[in-house]
C-alpha cells in the first residue's frame, strides 16, 4: 500500500471517467507532438537541402516555384535559360560556385537531373556502389531512388517526359546505371543524376542508332539550355549586387532559397499555429475535465478522506494523494499522447514519402516533448489543486458523524 | 488511561459538550450514554484527537493531547486509537484486506499482511478478505470495521453507536465483539450510544 497504489485503486474504480480524461489529454498532447515533429523535420530537411545555396538563377516566373523546383525538387520548373547566359553568370566575380541543373524528365516519379559532379559533392554524396557518371547516358541513383525502383549498377531504364509519372517515354534512349549513392538525408537521395548532356541528348529528335557524342557535337549553341544555376556567393556583398544583376539580364530571374522558404513557412505557419492552438484547447479541456472529475470525486470521497484522517493520515498526506492521482492521470495521458503523436507522424510520413515529399518520421524525439510532459503534469497539478485543498481542509469529526 | 478535566466544546455559540471530570483506567470498558445531540460523538472525537476542544485538558495514555502538533496528533491517533464509526466508512475501492493494510500504512506502521489476516481470521472473515465492501452484509462490514480499528493494536478503542439498527441478538453480538477485541489487545474500550439495551452490560458508565 502506498499513495500510488491507492490513487490507482481510485482511478480503476471509475474506469469511464478515467478513460475520458485520458483520451482528452492524449489527443491534445498527440496533436501538439505531431505538429512539433512534422514542422521541425520539414524545416530541418528544407534547411539541409538549401544549405550552401545562396541564390538560384532560372527562367522568369514565380521565384517560389523556381526554388521549389530547383532546390527542393517539388514543383515543376519555370522554364529554361540559355547555357551561354548561365556560363557568363558563373564567371561573375561575385560567384564562388555555380552548379547547373537540367530538369524535365523523371523515372517512376524520381526526377532525372542533368548536372555536374559538384552537385553530388555539394550534398556530401559518394557512391555506395559503382562510380559517378563520365559519359552521356550514364546515370547515378540516389539511395532512396535506387531502393524504390530496385535499379542497381548495370541496370538500364528509360526516362519519361515530365516530372510526374505517366509522361511520354523517351523510348529508344535508355540510361545505364553506373552508380548508386549512399544515403545523405538530403534531396539527393530522391534524385536520378547524370550529365547535362544526357538530358540534351534525350530531347533531340532521334535518328536510329545514333551515337550520343555525334548528336551532341552537332547541337547548336542556341539549343544548349539548362533549367537553373545554383549559386554560392563569393562574399556577403554579393547578396546586394548579384540578384539585381541577374534580374537585369532579361532572360533570367534570381531567387533566394532562404527568403522563399521563410515566405513559405510564414504561409504554412498560419495553419500550423491554428493546429497548435487547437491542441492547446484540447489540453485545457482535458485539464478542466480532470478538475471536474476530481472535484466530484472528492465530494463522493469526503467520507473516505475523513476515514483516512481517522486512521492517522495527516492533511498533507491526503493532499499529496489527490495531487498524485491528478498528476498520474495527466502523465499517463501524456505518455499515450506522445505515442499517438509519433505514430501519426510515422503514418503521415509514410504516406508523404509515397508522393516524393518524404522526410517525416515518428522514430525521432525532440527535446520539446519533455516540455509537453511537463505541461501535462502541470495541467494535472493545477486541476488537482482545488480538490486537494478541499481534502486538506476536511473537518473529520463532523464528516464522520454525517450519514 | 483517560483523564478529562473541565472539558467543553462549542460550535459557535452552541455548547455541544461539557464534562467536568472523568477518569478511566487501562483495560476498562466504558459506556457513554446520552440522547442524540448530547455530545457523545463529540466526546469520542476529542478523545481520539479528531477534534481539539474549546476548553479543558484531555490526557490519553499519559499524553496531553493539546501538547501534540497537528501531524504528531495524527500519528498518535493512527498508532494508539482505533475507531469504529457509526457509518463504518470502509473504503469502497479497496478490498477487505487492503482496508486493513491501509490502516497500517496511514498510521505510519510497517505493512503486515500476516497481522491483517490474523485479525480477519479471528473475526471469522478469512474467506472474505478479497471481497469489496459493497459485497459484504452489514454484519460482515461491521466486523471489518472492528478489524480495521484493532489491526494496529490500539490502546484506546472507540465505537460510535455500534448497535443502532441491530436487532437484540445482533446487538449483544456486536458489543461482545468489541469487548473481546478490546481485551485481545489490552485496549481501553469506550462505546457511545443512546441504546438502553446495552446499559446493563457495562459496569462503567457516564451520562452526558
Amino acid at each position: 500500500m502506498n499513495l500510488a497504489r491507492l490513487s490507482l485503486a481510485y482511478l480503476r474504480a471509475k474506469p469511464l471517467n478515467t478513460a475520458l480524461n485520458l483520451v482528452l489529454l492524449a489527443l491534445g498532447v498527440a496533436t501538439i507532438a505531431f505538429v512539433l515533429l512534422a514542422t521541425d523535420q520539414v524545416e530541418e530537411r528544407m534547411g539541409r537541402d538549401a544549405r550552401g545555396i545562396d541564390l538560384v538563377a532560372g527562367a522568369k516566373g514565380s521565384p517560389m516555384q523556381l526554388i521549389l523546383s530547383a532546390v527542393f525538387h517539388l514543383d515543376a520548373p519555370t522554364g529554361n535559360i540559355p547555357l551561354a547566359a548561365a556560363k557568363e553568370l558563373a564567371r561573375n566575380r561575385a560567384v564562388k560556385k555555380a552548379i547547373p541543373l537540367a530538369l524535365g524528365d523523371s523515372y517512376r516519379g524520381f526526377r532525372i537531373v542533368g548536372t555536374t559532379h559538384d552537385y553530388v559533392a555539394h550534398y556530401g554524396g559518394e557512391p555506395a556502389a559503382g562510380r559517378l557518371w563520365t559519359e552521356p547516358m550514364e546515370a547515378v541513383l540516389g539511395a532512396e531512388a535506387a531502393r524504390a525502383t530496385g535499379l542497381a549498377v548495370g541496370g538500364e531504364f528509360i526516362g519519361s517526359h515530365g516530372i510526374a509519372e505517366g509522361g511520354e517515354e523517351h523510348g529508344d534512349r535508355p540510361y545505364k546505371v553506373v552508380g548508386v549513392l549512399k544515403p545523405t538525408g538530403t534531396v539527393l537521395d530522391r534524385l536520378v543524376l547524370g550529365s547535362v548532356e544526357s538530358v540534351w541528348f534525350v530531347h533531340t529528335h532521334p535518328e536510329k542508332h545514333d551515337d550520343p557524342k555525334a548528336v551532341l557535337a552537332a547541337l547548336r549553341e542556341d539549343e544548349q539550355e539548362i533549367t537553373a544555376l545554383l549559386i554560392q556567393y563569393a562574399s556577403p556583398i554579393a547578396a546586394a549586387t548579384l540578384p539585381r544583376f541577374v534580374n537585369s539580364t532579361g532572360t533570367m530571374q534570381a531567387a533566394s532559397p532562404a527568403f522563399e522558404s521563410a515566405r513559405l513557412f510564414r504561409m504554412i505557419g498560419v495553419g500550423v499555429d491554428v493546429l497548435r492552438a487547437f491542441a492547446l484547447v484540447l489540453v485545457a479541456a482535458a485539464g478542466l475535465s480532470i478538475f471536474i472529475a476530481l472535484y466530484n470525486a472528492m465530494e463522493e470521497r469526503r467520507y473516505d478522506l475523513a476515514v483516512m484522517r481517522m486512521l492517522g493520515a495527516s492533511p498533507g498526506k491526503l493532499m499529496r494523494l489527490v495531487l498524485a492521482e491528478a498528476v498520474a492521470l495527466a502523465l499517463v495521458g501524456a505518455a499515450i499522447g506522445l505515442v499517438l503523436g509519433h505514430l501519426a507522424a510515422e503514418v503521415v510520413g509514410g504516406m508523404l514519402s509515397a508522393e516524393q515529399q518524404g522526410a517525416i518520421t515518428g522514430r525521432t524525439w525532440r527535446a520539446e516533448e519533455l516540455w509537453l510532459v511537463a505541461l501535462a503534469a502541470g495541467v494535472g497539478l493545477v486541476a488537482g489543486l482545488v480538490p486537494a485543498w478541499r481534502a486538506y481542509r476536511t473537518d473529520i469529526s463532523h464528516t464522520l458523524a454525517q450519514a | 488511561m483517560i483523564a478529562v478535566e473541565g472539558l467543553s466544546h462549542r460550535y459557535g455559540d452552541r455548547q455541544v459538550l461539557a464534562l467536568d471530570a472523568w477518569r478511566a483506567a487501562v483495560g476498562e470498558h466504558w459506556l457513554v450514554l446520552g440522547a442524540s445531540g448530547s455530545g457523545k460523538t463529540t466526546l469520542l472525537g476529542v478523545l481520539g484527537g479528531l477534534l481539539r476542544p474549546t476548553a479543558g485538558r484531555v490526557t490519553v495514555a499519559g499524553q496531553d493531547l493539546a501538547a501534540l502538533s497537528g501531524p504528531a496528533l495524527d500519528r498518535f491517533r493512527g498508532q494508539h486509537v482505533g475507531f469504529v464509526p457509526q457509518k463504518l466508512h470502509l473504503i469502497p475501492s479497496l478490498d477487505v484486506e487492503a482496508n486493513l493494510v491501509l490502516a497500517q500504512y496511514l498510521a505510519g506502521l510497517p505493512q503486515d499482511h500476516a497481522r491483517a489476516r490474523e485479525v480477519l481470521g479471528a473475526l471469522g472473515l478469512a474467506e472474505r478478505r478479497h471481497a469489496r465492501p459493497a459485497e459484504l452484509s452489514h454484519g460482515q462490514a461491521q466486523r471489518v470495521a472492528v478489524a480495521r480499528a484493532v489491526v494496529n493494536r490500539p490502546r484506546l478503542l472507540l465505537a460510535d453507536e455500534p448497535t443502532s439498527n441491530l436487532d437484540d441478538a445482533n446487538c449483544a453480538q456486536a458489543i461482545e465483539l468489541l469487548e473481546s477485541q478490546a481485551r485481545a489487545c489490552g485496549a481501553t474500550l469506550v462505546v457511545a450510544t443512546h441504546d438502553q439495551r446495552v446499559r446493563a452490560r457495562f459496569e462503567h458508565r457516564i451520562e452526558l
